[in-house]
């Protein structure tokens, strides 16, 4: 494992991979790693897992966030190789292996660690060998960095598909930017029919599908790279449709109505991170996943006078959640589907659902 | 919110004595809970009987009151102090339960007294099974709770339901009696008919079983806001049927799927808001069917609990602390995280390493008590392990318990592993009862060819545990057959957490040269900060464990720091005392300007608290943890004297190399330990020692019990709490004792002493200089010598031993603190017999009885101790020649009796107390009666006294019997004890023996008629029936004293309750009296005027 700044951590290859170049994060997660690595926000990065012992529990068909891992490598403290769970279908290796998703274990993850939250995220390679060739160092170079990179495009689906029947109590149209399969699980356990659609998806096709309300899913990636996503939510944001926003949806929502996203020093990764409503002044322990943020305090989104800030991080501040002044918008940047993580915010999805009755 | 203003006054109740099941943990909390609630400026007022307690010390709470925790003693406090507000939940099950009882009676009504933390309503619906079953299913969530049923057919109608095996639990009946598990329905219907019969209101209720499920542990905590946090997931390595504290348990919960635990959370969100908990922590235990994921809530404490302090040191989330704020008004977003000082209380912790905890035993004290383990915990004590994975923190931990392996290693013989037979056919059958040795028992069986999946199913234990264990020993094979093992290798094994000397063993060589390749290889652990958030924000607290990891984040303290080393886990003979001088000593190196650094591995006690010391490093107290941290810090030495034998065995080894020690030179504690070197010097100090002689064979013990003359005392050399010390009257008995007690060897001498009878037995604790010796207090026991000194009640100052032996006492004390050149504390112990005194042993180190000493007399001696070691000297100090004492003191100890069934209660040389309690008062008789009150041995003021005594305590018990008389007592008597004391003038009745018929003694106790029992062991043939006796005391609560002493003792407290009602005074008042009277007042008696000059150089 070798970071851009020349920082090297050695480790073994528990299966073979090739060498693989993307920037490098961490998630606290203690349980869900099968949750994270399926998740397509994930997409593109190298994630380190600072818990310690990773495939206890093995793989099953049912704790999947996409149909497949989505990360580009996973780094950890010890592999387990032999799982015991009820569930269990399968090792974790085995199942990475086949994706072909590299895994480095016995590095010391919390050194790792350490150094990307003092020196912030970056690039790193993950190679096989005894330390780093110079191969390797050239490729690192020249990996593209996360800044301005628009890996939505790349997370988002082929075709719109719906799901869910016909005489629901909702209809709801969902940009897929990358979405995790909790959300769709939610919206469905909770009666309602939805529209998935690519996240290229013109708002006349929104309007055409005549839909009770417009979810804007979680995604990889720099947020203000997405520039047909923000044109578009710029249009769909007004007041016609309730939204609702979650993550990557949160950010592209803040900057449609003329926020800034910013890049966090090394993200919010884990299951939590304290989270202040500030109408109710109640704290929601949230699962989080994000590189970027919308810029912001308690008081306002500068530039985005329509946006009020309705929820903050506890632990830096940072914007978390913002609803229009006016209209039934509103958007979340941690992650109320969870998945891995706590479920004490899943109550947003039951209040976008009463937006749409009130509407 | 913020903190409540409309409260100034708070009490806090601690949990009492050290008892299994309620130990160091709950001083742990409650210090936490007085230091955060002082923070916020209130005056908090403590009540606890313990005085071997940090929370006890007086500079702590506003107003100590060392007395008794019963609703009746702190109703006193109460009318005393007016109180705004009690938090009970901070001192376990008795604090609860006091404080319950205190809200029904209408005492905090009236007083005006709040119950913070938990109320009422709360404590009652968590306590109660059926209304806790009810607000469960109230949320939708399952207990295995079925239903009270009071026919066979409607047994056998709920067993449909739950299925077989069927728990049965008789409604009221003590100790589970009628109770059991059928498996079938003939079990059943036998078992139903006996279970309603034996219940006094026939009825019985019906459980599903869940013998076998996985266990798991949620610590949560809640504030006013309805803000709930989970601090930590605990996994039982043991399936439900054995109790939690006698589990290995891991944090966090290593085989649950992100799905499955946060289906756990939302229950124990869901729990905590049902029953109510508005501010404060609570435990809840859950078990999972490993077949199909099934969950069942098993209960829930609304209070802190072992487990919470044991997530409080795995997380670094200081639950009694922030529970004591929330208590208070605060909500956990307005607290910061102590360890990060950055971010808010209200967050989860993230580990990002593994912690694993053992429990310790002593079943080697209690060999007829039932071993298996079930759902009454008998463990004494507990070693927390931290590494960086499981298999790291398991050999860690099983190193810690100091119980004589160095990591997941076999027993040297099969009966260690208390097996007979290492076939699988018998393993299989040995891994089905939980035991404290299974976990080797598993070793064996893996090594036999056993495969996991048997082992899973025998023992209940997931596999995944299995897979590690069998990863250890795989690793184990290849590393033995090395041909020449290299770094890597080493390092390989060090990161799986081998130990040096599992190493040596595997390789055949020995610990001191594996440690040496180790060392020239540049293999050394590196030391991670446990930060509670895995590494996300940068910690301020450097609360340390070590790995074989790559980067190292301890910043080395150097020459400014001092080394403490703790006690490790809690055993008999070696308790919460230690840690008491281990904290207050460092709390005074840091007000001397040092930095300490505190190892330890017992995660109950508050020397582990992160906040106590400058540095605490979470390790096992072996030679090699010892030496690579003292490697890494340089510090300007270490301390030993203070932590018990456990630091004090690593002396040598410290020294040779090369580390230097402070305090008592470690030679002179060589000469304590070393019988022949010890006798030299008594001789040269012309001191009286009763006879005695070392032994390295049985005929040579043999030869020497001749010499000296029975009865002798026997016991090995190099032993703490009377391990395997037994008092023999003939030779058959003494070679019995090495067949069954003892080895004997060259190498495992056994040392033998003139056991002598009717001795009054001394105890003396001093601090010395090096030049000067100030006497702390002189003690004498109340038992006679023959019971452990730990095992004996004792008080302060004597009240049965002449001035001129207390003088003579003093003076040896003087000579042998200034011949051992002590610098630090020293405790001497005497006999006393014919008005001769005899010196037993001297021990240059810190005793069991300092916090007691310093809490009659308002002297912190374990604080003089730290600055004397650092070269101050007593002068300096400012410490008299006489510390004052304002009034009687007296120590009783506290027995696990109740919790092993199969025990003897009868008290002898071998230690079998867990703890110990403290009564204060103006007269004996009052400071006694307290005492054991304090100890949950009540005493009566009326009725009828059970007198069974053998011919030669006859003459003893007269007196005592006739004083009892004259009270108005009833006295009753089996057959020789009643003529003798009929003859004598004392009206008694004759009650038969147990095998003379009935109605007997057994019934006379069973059915209450008799109010006290003394007896004394009346000969061979009625042993069965004395031990029977005192077996149906115990269990029906009767008070039994087995000595004389101890029945004159008693006679004496009854008259002064009769006399007078107890009152309460703070530690704090009795200090200041002697401050501001130096007069001790009318009832005690004065202490010694001392003539004595200091011993000076």
């Amino acid at each position: 494992m070798l970071l851009e700044d020349g920082a090297w951590f050695p480790g073994t290859a528990p299966i073979d991979f090739e060498c693989t170049c993307a920037e490098v994060v961490f998630t606290t997660n203690l349980s869900g790693y099968q949750e994270v690595f399926t998740d397509p926000s994930y997409l593109g990065q190298i994630v380190v897992m600072t818990a310690p012992m990773i495939g206890n529990y093995g793989i099953n068909p049912d704790d999947v966030e996409s149909d497949r891992p989505r990360v580009a490598a996973v780094v950890l403290r010890e592999l387990s190789a032999k799982p015991s769970n009820w569930r269990a279908t399968g090792t974790l290796a085995d199942w990475l292996a086949t994706a072909r998703v590299p895994i480095v274990a016995d590095v010391d993850t919390r050194q790792l660690t350490r150094h990307i939250r003092s020196k912030g995220a970056m690039r790193g390679a993950v190679a096989p060998g005894e330390r780093p060739s110079d191969q390797v160092r050239a490729a690192l170079a020249a990996s593209p960095s996360m800044d301005g990179l628009d890996l939505a495009s790349h997370a988002t689906i082929g075709a719109e598909y719906t799901e869910g029947p016909l005489d629901a109590r909702h209809h709801i149209v969902a940009y897929d930017y990358g979405m995790k399969r909790n959300i769709l699980r939610l919206f469905l356990k909770n009666g309602c029919r939805v529209t998935v659609v690519p996240a290229g998806t013109p708002a006349s096709r929104i309007r055409e599908l005549g839909a009770d309300g417009l979810f804007l899913s979680n995604g990889p990636g720099d947020p203000a790279a997405v520039h047909y996503a923000i044109t578009t939510l710029r249009e769909l944001a007004d007041g016609s449709l309730p939204i609702f926003g979650i993550c990557l949806g949160h950010q592209l929502l803040g900057l449609a109505l003329g926020g800034d996203t910013v890049k966090l020093p090394y993200g919010h990764r884990g299951g939590n991170h304290p989270v202040r409503d500030l109408a109710t002044g109640q704290v929601l322990i949230t699962s989080q996943n994000h590189g970027f943020a919308v810029r912001g305090d308690t008081g306002a989104v500068p530039g985005a006078k329509a946006l009020q800030v309705t929820h903050v991080n506890l632990n830096d501040g940072t914007v978390e959640g913002v609803k229009h002044r006016e209209y039934a918008i509103f958007a979340v940047q941690y992650h109320p589907e969870a998945s891995p993580g706590p479920h004490d915010a899943q109550g947003h999805f039951e209040q976008f659902l009463q937006a749409l009755d009130t509407q | 919110m913020p903190k409540r203003t409309d409260l100034q006054r708070i009490l806090l109740l601690g949990s009492g004595p050290i008892v299994i099941g309620q130990a160091a943990e709950f001083d742990y909390s409650g210090t936490q809970a007085v230091k955060a609630l002082k923070e916020e400026g209130y005056a908090v007022v403590l009540v606890n009987s313990n005085p071997a307690t940090i929370m006890t010390d007086p500079e702590l709470a506003d107003r100590t009151y060392v007395e008794p925790v019963t609703p009746e003693w702190v109703r006193k406090v109460i009318e005393r102090e007016r109180p705004d507000a009690l938090l009970p939940t901070m001192g376990g099950q008795t604090a609860l339960n006091v404080a319950m009882a205190l809200a029904r009676d209408g005492t905090l009504e009236r007083f005006g007294v709040e119950l913070i933390g938990a109320n009422a309503r709360a404590i009652q619906m968590a306590e109660d099974r059926a209304q806790f079953a009810a607000a469960m299913h109230r949320i939708g969530l399952a207990t295995p709770v079925g239903k009270t049923v009071s026919s066979l057919a409607e047994a056998v109608d709920e067993v449909a339901e739950t299925g077989y095996p069927a728990i049965l639990r008789p409604s009221f009946t003590l100790g589970g009696t009628g109770g059991g598990v059928a498996y079938n329905r003939a079990e059943l219907e036998e078992m139903v008919e006996r279970a309603l019969e034996l219940s006094p209101v026939h009825t019985t209720l019906i459980e599903r079983s869940v013998l076998g499920w996985k266990e798991f542990e949620l610590e949560v905590m809640r504030d006013r806001r309805d803000n709930v946090v989970i601090v930590c997931s605990i996994e039982n390595v043991d399936p439900m049927g054995v109790h939690t504290g006698d589990s290995i348990t891991v944090a966090p919960a290593m085989t649950l799927t992100d799905r499955e635990y946060q289906r756990m959370r939302d229950a124990a969100i869901a729990i905590i808001r049902e029953i109510g908990v508005e501010a404060g922590g609570c435990n809840i235990q859950f078990a999972v069917n490993p077949a199909d994921g099934e969950m069942l809530v098993i209960e829930m404490n609304p209070r802190v609990s072992r487990s919470s302090a044991l997530a409080s040191k795995a997380t670094g989330f200081p639950i009694a602390r922030i529970g004591a704020k929330l208590a208070v008004g605060y909500t956990l977003d307005e607290l910061p995280n102590d360890i990060t000082r950055t971010t808010p209380a209200s967050f989860e912790p993230v580990l990002d390493y593994v912690v694993v905890k053992v429990p310790r035993f002593a079943f080697e004290k209690f060999p007829t008590a039932d071993y298996r383990l079930t759902t009454q915990m008998k463990s004494v004590g507990e070693a927390m392990a931290i590494g960086r994975t499981f298999k790291e923190a398991f050999q860690k931990g099983l190193r810690a318990l100091e119980a004589g392996r160095a990591g997941w290693e076999a027993g040297q013989s099969l009966g260690d592993d208390r097996l007979t037979s290492d076939s699988p056919e018998d393993l299989r059958v040995a891994l089905r009862t939980p035991t404290p040795e299974r976990i080797f028992q598993i070793k064996r069986a893996l090594v036999a060819g056993v495969s996991v999946d048997d082992i899973a199913v025998a023992s209940g234990i997931d596999p995944w545990f299995l897979f590690q264990l069998e990863d250890l020993l795989a690793a184990e094979r290849e590393f033995a057959a090395l041909v020449a093992p290299d770094a890597a290798d080493l390092r390989r094994m060090k990161r799986m957490g081998f130990s040096d000397r599992q190493l040596a063993a595997l390789r055949d060589t020995s610990e001191q040269a594996i440690r040496e390749a180790r060392w020239r290889w540049g293999v050394h652990p590196a030391y991670k900060t446990v930060d509670t958030c895995a590494g996300e924000f940068p910690s301020r607290t450097p609360y340390l464990y070590s790995s074989y990891d790559d980067e190292n984040e301890s910043e080395p303290l150097g020459a400014q720091g001092i080394v403490i080393l703790g006690s490790g886990p809690n055993r008999i003979g070696q308790g919460v005392e230690f840690d008491y001088c281990c904290v207050r000593a460092g709390l005074a190196f840091r007000e001397l300007g040092y930095k300490t650094i505190m190892i330890n591995s017992n995660p109950e006690t508050v020397s582990t608290d992160f906040d106590i010391s400058d540095k605490l490093y979470f390790e096992p107290l072996t030679l090699e943890d010892v030496l690579e941290v003292v490697r890494w810090e340089r510090p300007k030495g270490v301390v030993v004297q203070l932590g018990g034998q456990t630091p004090l065995r690593l002396t040598k080894p410290l020294e040779a190399a090369g580390i230097p020690i402070l305090g008592t030179p470690p030679d002179s504690i060589d000469i304590a330990e070393d019988r022949e070197r010890f006798e030299a010097l008594v001789r040269r100090l012309g001191v009286t020692q009763p006879a005695n002689g070392i032994a390295r064979s049985v005929d040579e013990a043999v030869a020497a019990a001749q010499r000296i003359g029975y009865p002798v005392l026997v016991r090995p050399s190099y032993v703490l709490g009377g391990r395997a010390m037994e008092i023999v009257y003939d030779e058959g008995s003494l070679r019995a004792y090495f067949d069954k007690a003892a080895r004997v060897a060259p190498e495992h001498p056994v040392l033998i002493d003139r056991f002598l009878e009717d001795a009054f037995e001394g105890d003396v604790d001093a601090i010395a200089d090096g030049r000067r010796c100030v006497i702390g207090g002189v003690m004498q026991h109340i038992e006679d010598a023959g019971v452990h000194s730990g095992d004996s009640a004792c008080v302060l100052p004597p009240y049965l031993i002449g001035d001129r032996q207390v003088e003579e006492m003093r003076r040896y004390t003087h000579a042998f603190a200034q011949a051992l050149g002590v610098v630090g504390l020293i405790n001497v112990q005497y006999a006393i017999k014919d008005g001769v005194v005899y010196v037993l042993e001297v021990n240059p180190r810190a005793s069991r009885t300092v916090p007691f000493v310093s809490k009659a007399t308002g002297v912190p001696l374990a604080k003089l101790a730290a600055a004397v070691m650092v070269g101050h000297t007593l002068d300096e100090l400012g410490v008299p020649d006489d510390l004052p004492l304002p009034g009687v003191a007296v120590k009783e100890a506290v027995f696990p009796f109740t919790k092993l069934p199969g025990v003897d209660t009868i008290l002898g040389p071998e230690m079998r107390s867990t703890g110990e309690v403290m009564g204060l008062a103006d007269s004996f008789g009052m400071a006694f009666a307290k005492a054991q009150i304090a100890a949950d041995g009540s005493l009566p003021l009326t009725g009828a006294i059970f007198v069974t005594v053998n011919d030669s305590d006859k003459p003893t018990v007269l007196p005592i019997v006739r004083r009892f008389h004259e009270m108005g007592f009833r006295i009753v008597a089996t057959e020789g004890t009643a003529r003798y004391l009929r003859a004598r003038g004392v009206p008694a009745e004759r009650v038969a023996k147990v095998h003379e018929g009935r109605p007997n003694a057994i019934d006379l106790i069973v059915s209450g008629e008799a109010q006290l029992l003394i007896n004394t062991p009346l000969g061979k043939f009625t042993q069965a029936d004395d031990y029977a006796i005192r077996r149906a005391a115990l269990m029906h609560r009767v008070p039994y004293t087995t000595t004389m002493s101890a029945a004159s003792a008693a006679c004496d407290a009854i008259i002064a309750l009769r006399s007078r009602t107890g009152s309460v005074r703070s530690l704090q008042e009795w200090h200041e009296r002697t401050t501001a009277e130096k007069q001790p007042p009318a009832g005690a008696k004065a202490p010694e005027p001392s003539p004595t000059p200091a011993v000076r150089a």
